[in-house]
């Protein structure tokens, strides 16, 4: 066929890696961090997803795109995280989070997906927007900021209660830091002296994220009801939808 | 060569009617790259331009005055969830190409809001295609695409845009939004072409 002639193939195909746990980390009740090291990495763009691949004793096998929850400068070795948050009754994240231990081999390949993503090259401060686990990548971003970003950056991160927070320890090291502010939003149960206690909503986003005027690139990224409901307010009040990238995943999509 | 994951069983029970790699869902989760359009269907206008610069034009009244089909398929999205025998009602690609005048092998679906995909044009044809305005017996709403999105259910359910604006028709083929950010360029799911290579 013709068509399958001209339909050539544009690109290798990516192939399966196997990384081994180096580290694993509790960052919730329902949520770890694992530290893979992966000897062949090719890099990737903070923002960017990968697929992990299970195989079972029999050759059964499920796969699932993860954000990377690391950033990439070359530093980190052959060094890279991700983040899993547990679906209830999911296949994949709950042999993440309670099952695989240091040592184990993973299979991932990537890194995929050109959209989501920061990059220091950008122009204009960078507003991130995070629900829940929809932080994962949003981490990634702060951390090529923290290293290349010369414009300021700021993180809303909405969570149902203090337990719920992923990278308490990496967000105090960021609240310290000049050029990135850091807010977080409780929706069921605040800290002692937080007094508001509620959804981000248009005055929140008012008072703490950048001003159309001010030229910034937005990535909001969490379950889908969330990001459709920040992606609507960041337009309403002005945003351009072009410079406002969203990631969504839904309730038995998992988090990617 | 594979590896084995040390103390995993896995789910299994895809079943037969699942392409590889992929889950059943009953849900209808929600892949967008931005913010969601909301467009009135006064406003809302299709065209089809083709190779020759030749414009096709249909408004809202226009397309609700051509035949509708209810259409019922299974649709697989790239990031592994199925969903089987989902219902929709919309007017088929070959209805309105009817009369289109090309010879144009391949197809960039342009949708409000900017996103783009493309598609050889033999993929809309033959009742492979259609323009969906209702999904499970409800107008489509806005976050599915609504008014109107492109319904392509053999591909990687990107493929059918949301929130549809137009065909431009071409002898050669571009690459839409997410072919240019890493995914494949086709997209069968039978085959598992999720990424640029696959």
């Amino acid at each position: 066929m013709e068509r399958t002639a001209i339909r050539r193939r544009l690109t290798a195909r990516m192939s399966w890696q196997i990384a081994t746990v180096t580290d694993v980390r509790r960052e919730t009740g329902t949520a770890r961090t694992i530290v893979l090291d992966v000897p062949d990495w090719q890099g990737h763009l903070a923002g960017q997803h990968l697929d992990v691949r299970l195989t079972a004793e029999d050759g059964y096998r499920a796969s699932r795109s993860y954000s990377v929850a690391s950033a990439w400068d070359g530093s980190h070795g052959s060094t890279i995280e991700l983040t899993v948050e547990q679906v209830p009754g999911g296949e994949v994240s709950p042999y993440l989070v309670d099952v695989l231990k240091v040592g184990d081999p993973l299979e991932i390949r990537g890194p995929v997906g050109g959209w989501f993503v920061w990059t220091p090259e950008q122009e204009g401060p960078v507003q991130l927007i995070g629900g829940g686990s929809g932080v994962v990548p949003l981490r990634a971003m702060l951390q090529a900021h923290a290293v290349a970003g010369t414009t300021p950056a700021r993180l809303l991160y909405s969570v149902r209660r203090p337990e719920s927070v992923i990278y308490v320890s990496d967000l105090k090291d960021l609240a310290a830091s000049d050029n990135v502010d850091v807010r977080l939003v409780y929706t069921r149960e605040a800290p002692a002296g937080e007094p508001r206690v509620g959804r981000i909503d248009a005055e929140l986003i008012e008072q703490y994220a950048f001003k159309p005027e001010d030229g910034a690139t937005t990535y909001v990224c969490g379950p889908t009801p969330f990001v459709e409901t920040v992606a609507n307010l960041l337009v309403a009040a002005g945003h351009d939808p072009a410079r406002v990238r969203t990631e969504r995943f839904g309730p038995t999509g998992g988090p990617r | 060569m594979g590896i084995v994951s040390p103390g995993f069983t896995g789910r299994r029970g895809g079943g037969k009617d699942l392409p590889p790699g992929q889950y059943l869902t009953h849900e209808f989760p929600v892949l967008s790259a931005g913010p969601t359009p909301h467009i009135l269907t006064d406003h809302w206008e299709f065209t089809v331009t083709t190779e020759t610069g030749e414009k096709y034009k249909w408004d809202w009244a226009a397309l609700m005055a051509l035949p509708a089909e209810e259409i019922t398929k299974d649709i697989h999205c790239v990031t592994r969830w199925s969903k089987l025998q989902t219902t929709w009602k919309g007017v088929s690609l070959d209805t309105l190409l009817a009369d289109v005048e090309t010879g144009a092998d391949f197809a960039m679906a342009h949708s409000y809001g900017g996103y783009t995909t493309n598609l050889p044009l033999d993929d809309l044809l033959d009742g492979q295609s259609w323009i969906a305005y209702e999904y499970d017996g409800e107008p489509l709403d806005p976050e599915h695409g609504g008014p109107a999105r492109l319904l392509v259910p053999h591909l990687y359910f990107w493929k059918s845009a949301k929130w549809v604006r137009g065909l431009v028709l071409s002898d050669t083929e571009d690459l839409g939004f997410w072919e240019t950010a890493g995914y494949h360029e086709y997209g069968d799911p039978w085959k598992e072409q999720r990424y640029a290579g696959d």
